[in-house]
C-alpha cells in the first residue's frame, strides 16, 4: 500500500518528443501531479510567417510524421477557406479516403503495438512476436494496406506529396482503386479475430465524466471536417474556436493547455464516438456494443476500444467511398481547381487520429501568410490527462506503487499522446519517500 | 560487424523518421532480427546505454538536444544521421530565419523564458557523422540498406547526382513543361525521383549534389521565366540551415 509515492517518468514526451509524470504523494494525498513537458519547441507559427500559399501543407505535415495528413488537410482547409477555394466532389472523397487510412494506420499502431503490451503483461511488442505471433501478424498487415492505401493516393505514406491547396497534383487510376478495395476486403477475418483478443484483456475500470469535443457533420462520421461540438451542448463553426476554446501556457510544459466549457476537455476517438455515435458504420456500431459499451463512456482507458471501432468505420466507410468514386469515374480534370492569392482569414479543422486539430492562417494579398495559429490535439488533452490522473490516483492509492505506476501510465496511453510520448511512459523512476 | 548493438534516437523533429523504420512491415521482423536494438524510444520500453551504432532523427535546437547528442557521440562508434532534420537541420531551420528569440515571443509571449531553445543546427554540428540517410522522410529502403551494408562491411553507397537523372530514368516529362518549379537539376537523387513522379516539384530535401551545375539550374530558370529568388525560396524549406556561400558555390 503507498501513503507516499514519489513517482517520476521521465522522460516522456509531448505531441511527439518529452515528458515527465510527476507524481507526489505524502499520506495518501496529492501534493503535486503534472505532466511536464520540457520537448523542444517547434516555433510553426513562426516558421509559417512569409511563406507562400502553396507551401503551408508541406511545413505543417512536419508537425508530426504520425498525424501527417491530418495536419497536411487542416492545413489545406485553412488556406482554401482563406483563398475562398471550393474543391471538387472527387477530391473531397480522395481526402477523406486518405485520411480514413491514416486514422486506421495510427490507430493500429496505438492499440495492437503500443497498448496492447500493457493488457498482456509485457514491455513491448517484441515479445508478443513469440507468444501472439497471429495478432502481431495482424497488426502489422493491417498498418502496411492502411499505410500503401495513403501511398497510393498520397505518394508517400509519411508526408503525402500529391495533396495540395486546390485539389491533387496527381489522383489515382481505377485500377488503383480496385486494388485498395480487395486490400481492405481481406480485413475482415482479421478485424473479427481482433475483436475476439480485445474482448478478452481486462480493461481497468474507471469512470470521470468531462467534456468531449470533436468536429460532427450532418453527411458523415466527421473525421475530414465539420463543425465543432461539445458534449457540453454547444457547437460552433471552425471559424469562432477562439470564442470557446481557450489555450494557456504553463511552466511545466512547452504544450500549451486548453480549456472550453470547464478547467479541461478530451479530444480523440472517445470523444468522436460520444458526439457522433449515431453515424459510425453499422458494422463498427456493433463492435462497439460487443464490448458491453454505450455512448456515452465516461472510461478514458476506453479510448483503445474507440480507436479500435473507428478502425472498423473506416474500412467500411472507404469502401463505400471507392464505390462512389468508380461510380461516378475518376476524372483528370476534376482534379484541381484555380487558386488564386487574396488577403484573408482561414480556419481548418479536422479530426487527426489524437483528435481535434485546427489550422488558422491570416494571408496578405500577395498570398503570403502574416500570422499563423495552431491547436494541437495532445495539447489538448494535456489538462484532461491531470484531471484523470488526480481521480485515479485516490481511487486506486491502496494498490502498489508498481500497480499505480502502470495504472497511470496506462491511463496516459489511453489517450495515445502520440507514439514516441506513449513508450517513453515505460521507463519509470520510481522512488519512496 | 556480427549482430550490432543498435540506439535509434529522436532529437527534435516530427518523429516520421522513427515512424518509417515501424513501417518497413514485411521487413521489420528481419530489421529487428538482424540487429539488436537496445534502445527505440517510439516502439521499445527496454533501454541501455551500450549500443555500437546510433541512428538519429531529429536536429539540434535546444541545449537539451546537444546533451543528449554529445552523450551519444561519446558511446556509439558509428552515426548515421537519419532525415533532413538530422543531416541538414531541415525544415526547423525555418526558425532561423525568422529569429529564435523573436519566435519564443510570438508563441509563448511573456513566457519566453520558461522555454528552452537554440538557433537550430543539423547534428554533424556536433558530432562526426559517418552515414546520412537524407530526405524528408528518407526512403525506407534506404536506412535499410546502410544499416545492411555495415552488418556485411561494406561502404553503403549514396546518390551524388541531381533528381533529374531518376526523372529521365523514369521517362517523367519535365515538370517546367507544366509551368511547375522544380529542384531536380540540382538537389541530389536516391528517393526515386518521388515528388516529381507525382507531378510536384522537387523541394530538395535531400540537400544539394556535392558540386551542382548551379548555372545549369540559372539556365532552365531563365529559359521558363524563372529567377534564382524564386527558386532558393523553395530551397529553404529543408536547407536554411545549409550557408549561402554552400548553396551558391
Amino acid at each position: 500500500m503507498a501513503t507516499n509515492l514519489n513517482i517520476e517518468v521521465s522522460p516522456l514526451p509531448r505531441v511527439e518528443g518529452h515528458g515527465d509524470l510527476v507524481l507526489d504523494v505524502k499520506n495518501k494525498k496529492i501534493e503535486k501531479l503534472q505532466m511536464r513537458i520540457p520537448e523542444s519547441p517547434r516555433f510553426f507559427e513562426a516558421m509559417l510567417v512569409g511563406r507562400k500559399y502553396t507551401e503551408p501543407s508541406h511545413i505543417t505535415s512536419r508537425i508530426c510524421g504520425i498525424c501527417s495528413v491530418a495536419h497536411t488537410f487542416s492545413s489545406i482547409q485553412a488556406t482554401e477557406d482563406a483563398l475562398g477555394v471550393k474543391v471538387t466532389d472527387q477530391t473531397l472523397k480522395l481526402r477523406k479516403l486518405i485520411n480514413h487510412h491514416e486514422c486506421t494506420q495510427s490507430n493500429c499502431l496505438h492499440v495492437y503495438f503500443l497498448a496492447a503490451p500493457d493488457f498482456l503483461g509485457v514491455g513491448s511488442v517484441v515479445p508478443l512476436i513469440k507468444t501472439h505471433p497471429d495478432v502481431v501478424n495482424i497488426a502489422v498487415n493491417m498498418k502496411k494496406i492502411a499505410n500503401e492505401i495513403v501511398r497510393i493516393i498520397g505518394g508517400r505514406a509519411v508526408h503525402p506529396i500529391t495533396t495540395v491547396v486546390g485539389g491533387f497534383t496527381k489522383i489515382p487510376t481505377e485500377e488503383d482503386l480496385l486494388r485498395a478495395k480487395d486490400m481492405l476486403i481481406s480485413l475482415y477475418p482479421d478485424l473479427e479475430t481482433s475483436l475476439k483478443v480485445l474482448k478478452t484483456l481486462k480493461i481497468p475500470e474507471f469512470e470521470r465524466e468531462t467534456e468531449y469535443i470533436s468536429i460532427s457533420n450532418n453527411e458523415d462520421y466527421a473525421l475530414y471536417s465539420g463543425d465543432i461540438k461539445s458534449t457540453d451542448g454547444w457547437t460552433i463553426k471552425p471559424q469562432d474556436y477562439l470564442t470557446k476554446l481557450v489555450e494557456n501556457v504553463v511552466q511545466h510544459s512547452t504544450g500549451k493547455h486548453c480549456r472550453a466549457s470547464r478547467d479541461s476537455y478530451m479530444v480523440g476517438s472517445l470523444a468522436r464516438i460520444n458526439n457522433n455515435f449515431s453515424q459510425l458504420s453499422d458494422n463498427a456500431k456493433t463492435y462497439w456494443q460487443e464490448f458491453g459499451l454505450s455512448v456515452p463512456c465516461y472510461n478514458t482507458f476506453m479510448n483503445n476500444i474507440a480507436q479500435f471501432v473507428e478502425i472498423v468505420h473506416c474500412v467500411d466507410d472507404s469502401i463505400k467511398l471507392i464505390d462512389k468514386l468508380l461510380e461516378e469515374g475518376l476524372d483528370e480534370s476534376k482534379s484541381m481547381v484555380e487558386v488564386k492569392a487574396k488577403a484573408g482569414r482561414g480556419v481548418g479543422a479536422v479530426e487527426a487520429p489524437r483528435g481535434l486539430l485546427i489550422h488558422d492562417y491570416t494571408y496578405d494579398s500577395d498570398g503570403r501568410i502574416s500570422k499563423a495559429n495552431l491547436i494541437i490535439p495532445t495539447n489538448m488533452n494535456y489538462a484532461n490527462i491531470e484531471n484523470d490522473l488526480a481521480a485515479l490516483v485516490p481511487a486506486i492509492i491502496e494498490q502498489s506503487e508498481d500497480e499505480i505506476r502502470l495504472a497511470c501510465e496506462m491511463l496516459i496511453r489511453a489517450y495515445d499522446p502520440c507514439i514516441s510520448c506513449s513508450t517513453h511512459m515505460l521507463n519509470v523512476e520510481l522512488i519512496n519517500k | 560487424m556480427g549482430k550490432p548493438k543498435v540506439g535509434i534516437f529522436g532529437l527534435t523533429g516530427c518523429g516520421g523518421c522513427q515512424l518509417e523504420v515501424l513501417n518497413l512491415e514485411d521487413q521489420l521482423l528481419d530489421f529487428i532480427n538482424a540487429v539488436d536494438i537496445v534502445h527505440f524510444t517510439e516502439a521499445i520500453s527496454e533501454h541501455s546505454d551500450t549500443y555500437e551504432v546510433a541512428l538519429i532523427e531529429g536536429s539540434v535546437s535546444t541545449m537539451h538536444d546537444v546533451e543528449r547528442l554529445e552523450h551519444i557521440g561519446k558511446v556509439a562508434k558509428i552515426i548515421i544521421a537519419v532525415g533532413a532534420c538530422a543531416c541538414t537541420g531541415g525544415l526547423n531551420c525555418l526558425k532561423n530565419i525568422y529569429g529564435t528569440e523573436k519566435a519564443k515571443v510570438l508563441v509563448y509571449g511573456d513566457k519566453k523564458d520558461w522555454i528552452d531553445a537554440i538557433d537550430t543546427k543539423p547534428i554533424s554540428d556536433y558530432v562526426k557523422v559517418d552515414y546520412y540517410a537524407r530526405g524528408c522522410p528518407p526512403t525506407r529502403s534506404e536506412i535499410v540498406d546502410i544499416v545492411r551494408s555495415l552488418i556485411v562491411g561494406k561502404t553503403p553507397e549514396i546518390s551524388s547526382y541531381p533528381v533529374c537523372v531518376e526523372c529521365k530514368r523514369l521517362g517523367n516529362t519535365c515538370l517546367y513543361e507544366f509551368g511547375i518549379s522544380c529542384m531536380g537539376p540540382v538537389a541530389r537523387a536516391g528517393c526515386n525521383a518521388r515528388c516529381p513522379s507525382v507531378k510536384s516539384g522537387c523541394e530538395a530535401c535531400r540537400g544539394s549534389i556535392d558540386d551542382p551545375n548551379i548555372n545549369a539550374q540559372k539556365d532552365l530558370l531563365e529559359q521558363y521565366g524563372l529567377t534564382v529568388e524564386d527558386i532558393m525560396e523553395g530551397f529553404n524549406l529543408y536547407n536554411a540551415c545549409v550557408k549561402l556561400e554552400q548553396k551558391s558555390k
